[in-house]
């Protein structure tokens, strides 16, 4: 995946000197992204039509009598050939209409709607730790390479990596609920201050500060603290592992030896030039980290009670619950994009050669 | 170089102090509150909440809550039908048609009067709206066409429902008992009606019932949340409000329950209550369900097909090994269609786990060395387990069984088209009649491979024209001690031969805090009620 991204970099670094025009530019993005999603779906939907499980059993349950299954069957135009089946979700989709989801019997757009923001909460926190203490991390391990700062940050990558985040996630509950009673139980809120603020967002911290109910905020940060520090712990994993690598490749560079004889103080060489240099790569990684944990994290979700993305779309998958199942992959997909773009867009900012 | 550590542990001393703040800033976790019940339950399975569509377990337990129907049974003995929002009925002499007499002064959730106009056009519009549960009204003869006439309001006070034939009253009242036949607020629906639709996309996520409890809110797979109604026509509930949370992970249901966050957890495992089982504050109860677990050989394997190969596989299974591990609480050795508890069940378990046995009846059918067969497994527990333990014990027997391990839907999929051969799965009850277990297990009007009806004895290819007639009789038996004989005896001939091997009956284990009382778990999932619930 990295590679790919930086790949894309790369030959946006290499485009010819004299730009595009900026709309031909912007025409030319959002036919690439239309392309992207719709190649997308195809291959979610073809996907979702080899798996052996009948869509129409989710819909009438295993009891339902032959007529009602072939009206249920006509009624979510499986009697259809293949492409029309999908030319009429595409038109449906371009509509801003992505169908109703057989689990919820809900529209898929209002289930997304309430389930990415708890998605989106979980996995932003995640990644702030991740950034905020992998970095340092990162470089702590580089600088002292060999020592035991680096040997404890590449345990605890490797822990961090090889432990099953369910059984952490179980771990942590028991630990810090259950036992010390720092953080409270599953769940996004205390069940009674369910339904008190109004979704604006749907990212509950969000909307309480909105709300102006500090208790609220301060009781859905306090749910999200435990989830968020196991997810996180998994991007510090990736992320310290990573800064690492960047870190000793920039540091064997003959201008760090050069800041260094220059009579530099060794932090500004560290913290101002390697790593300003390796904010490039960084920023990939971060960006990659943050995407897969928008994707959502089916397992910490399930420990947790989290209703998030990952819950959502396994649980359509597993259904045949189609309409569901591609209105989620629509939104990942339209999250990695985003974020591809996003670092894109970063990249010109950090980095002078790919202004040209 | 130490600046770095420095560093390091000054961003780690930053996130504890995060953490160490919010856990002070927020108030200590208390108990749940006296007037409201709090209950940890696995409910993704409801897909939607309107009574005439509503055919799972969790989505039954809700309907039960909400909705009121015209008769009820006795959780305790199911034998006795009750009077709920009838007062009486009768039925003709010639059997064809009952009139109900419906209570005076009931009013829906909604203020709106509840009267046998309602209960006409609850019926119609489930047989109209034709969604899975149907079926269990449909098959007295009513179609889109006759059921107005067939089921009518006569003054506000009497419903009259005609069947086409003269069936057991037995098999139409318990068929009257079942979700389907909930009664909802035709004039609330009438408002909410769009193209024909009977206010169906409206009430799949609102409710219009007169139970004792009302829906507040659903989050599917996260929360339902349950108002009191004060209006109940056998008084007000107790809990103000029911609090239903979504926990998918039973060890988290237990941390909630032991911590007291939650009163209730529904979905705990053996290796989750067995240690509760010593607690002080908490309370194990079991219900018996009418649930049965079973293995099925398809009969289009010549080698499953051999009546000797069928007897020898009901000796190789370990009932009493299972019963004391993996089913320890959960289930009990059960070998008859028909769970305990129904009319006519045959509660003797005849087979035993004897391999000596099924290898002489397995020479005796030309395998003296056994054979290699798949089986088809749902990946999830206990069935899974289950299937190991069978595995292990049929190979004693010289049976080798390759478990398929897959999800669910998918197992579900195969065993529909025939494809497997050994299947391994659950079967529960419809309504609370013995139909509902012989016309799938005991029943096979055509084994062709198109056939419309897809009963459990077809999709083994099981072509058993004598006792299709014999089940198909039996619904027509108007004596009912005579039908319970009828279905005793089919159940003896399913029990010998057939390709049925039945093992278990479910008990469903709830676990509550010892200061939760009042709660009625009865013998199917809308028979568990929290109305009486009480909290000290």
């Amino acid at each position: 995946m990295t590679d790919i991204i930086k790949a894309g970099g790369d030959t946006a670094a290499r485009r010819p000197r004299r730009p595009a025009g900026l709309p031909r530019r912007i025409a030319g993005l959002l036919v690439s992204v239309a392309m992207t999603l719709l190649g997308l779906l195809l291959v979610t939907f073809l996907i979702g039509r080899v798996v052996p499980i009948d869509p129409v059993l989710a819909a009438v349950g295993d009891r339902a009598n032959a007529e009602t299954y072939e009206r249920m069957r006509h009624e979510l135009g499986l009697d259809l050939p293949l492409w029309q089946q999908f030319g009429l979700y595409v038109a449906d989709v371009a509509r801003g209409d992505l169908g109703t989801s057989v689990l919820t019997s809900r529209p898929v757009l209002e289930d997304v709607a309430r389930v990415f923001p708890a998605t989106l909460e979980l996995a932003t926190a995640a990644v702030i730790i991740g950034v905020i203490l992998g970095v340092p991390a990162g470089v702590m391990a580089a600088v002292n390479r060999g020592r035991w700062p680096d040997h404890l940050v590449r345990v605890l990558g490797l822990v961090g990596y090889s432990v099953p985040v369910f059984w952490l996630g179980l771990v942590g509950l028991l630990l810090f609920y259950a036992k010390l009673d720092w953080v409270p139980g599953p769940g996004r809120l205390d069940v009674f201050y369910d339904g008190l603020v109004d979704p604006m967002t749907g990212i509950l911290t969000v909307d309480a500060l909105l709300a102006g109910e500090t208790e609220i905020f301060w009781n859905a940060l306090s749910h999200l603290i435990l989830p968020a520090s196991i997810l996180g712990y998994f991007s510090i994993a990736y992320i310290s592992r990573m800064t690492r690598s960047f870190m000793l490749d920039q540091l064997r560079q003959e201008y760090i030896t050069t800041a260094r004889v220059k009579g530099m103080s060794e932090a500004r060489v560290i913290w101002r030039h390697a790593l300003g240099n390796i904010a490039v790569p960084l920023i990939t990684v971060v960006a990659l980290s943050y995407a897969t944990l928008l994707e959502g994290s089916v397992l910490t979700e399930t420990v947790f009670a989290w209703p998030g993305l990952g819950q959502y779309i396994t649980n359509s998958l597993l259904s045949a619950d189609m309409n569901a199942v591609l209105g989620g992959t629509l939104v990942v997909g339209a999250v990695f994009i985003g974020l591809n773009l996003l670092s894109d867009l970063l990249y010109r900012v950090l980095d002078p050669r790919a202004r040209r | 170089m130490r600046k770095f550590a420095r560093s390091l542990i000054g961003a780690a001393f930053l996130a504890g102090v995060a953490a160490g703040v919010t856990s002070v800033a927020v108030p200590a976790w208390a108990d749940t509150p006296k007037d409201s019940l709090v209950m940890a339950w696995q409910f993704d399975d409801i897909i939607s909440l309107d009574p005439a569509e509503i055919f799972e377990l969790s989505g039954a337990e809700y309907g039960a809550q909400v909705y009121d129907r015209l008769i009820t049974y006795d959780v305790k003995d199911v034998s006795k039908i009750l009077p709920a929002l009838a007062e009486s009925w009768q039925v003709s002499d010639d059997g064809k048609t009952y009139t109900f007499k419906i209570r005076n002064g009931v009013k829906f959730h909604s203020g709106n009067a509840l009267t046998a106009e309602d209960a006409a056009y609850s019926f119609q519009r489930a047989v109209k709206l034709d969604k899975s549960p149907a079926f269990i009204l449909t098959q007295f003869g009513f179609t889109k066409s006759n059921v107005d006439q067939k089921i009518k309001a006569t003054d506000p006070n009497t419903l009259v429902i005609e069947t086409d034939q003269a069936y057991a009253p037995t098999f139409v009242l318990y068929c009257l008992t079942a979700g389907v036949a909930s009664i909802v607020d035709a004039k609330l629906l009438k408002e909410h009606e769009k193209d024909g639709d009977f206010g169906w996309n409206w009430l799949k996520t609102n409710s219009a019932g007169s139970g004792p409890f009302k829906l507040r809110q659903w989050k599917p797979s996260e929360m339902l949340t349950l108002d009191a109604n004060p209006a109940y026509r056998e008084g007000a509930p107790a809990m103000k409000r029911v609090i239903i949370r979504h926990i998918p992970e039973p060890a988290t249901q237990r941390l909630l329950l032991e911590k007291g966050d939650v009163d209730v957890a529904r979905n705990l495992k053996p290796e989750q209550f067995e240690p509760l089982k010593s607690s002080k504050e908490i309370r194990l109860v079991e219900a018996l369900k009418g649930t049965l677990w079973y293995i099925s050989l398809n009969q289009k394997n010549p080698i499953l097909s051999k009546p000797e190969v069928r007897k020898a596989m009901r000796y190789l299974v370990n009932y009493d090994a299972m019963r004391g591990s993996i089913m320890n609480g959960i289930g009990s050795v059960h070998q008859a269609f028909l769970p305990k508890g129904m009319l006519g069940a045959v509660e003797d378990n005849p087979f035993k786990y004897d391999p000596a046995k099924a290898r002489e009846l397995l020479t005796a059918a030309g395998y003296p060395d056994g054979f290699t067969v798949s089986m088809d497994v749902r990946n999830t527990s206990p069935t899974m387990d289950m299937a190991q333990t069978i595995q292990a014990s049929a190979a004693a027997g010289g049976v080798k069984i390759e478990l398929l391990p897959m999800d669910g839907k998918q197992a579900l999929t195969k065993y529909r088209a025939r494809n497997q051969d050994i299947y391994i799965g659950q079967w529960g009850p419809d309504y609370q009649d013995p139909n509902t277990n012989a016309d799938t297990f005991a029943s096979n009007p055509n084994n062709a491979d198109d056939a419309a009806a897809k009963p459990l004895a077809w999709r083994n290819a099981w072509d058993i024209p004598e006792l299709t007639k014999e089940t198909a009789a039996a619904v027509l038996e108007r004596d009912s001690a005579k039908r319970a004989a009828m279905y005793q005896d089919l159940q003896r001939k399913v029990m010998e031969d057939s390709p049925f091997v039945i093992m278990f009956q479910q008990t469903e284990v709830a676990a509550e805090r010892t200061n939760v009382e009042g709660m009625v778990w009865g013998p199917s999932f809308d028979t568990n009620y929290y109305r009486l619930a009480t909290k000290k």
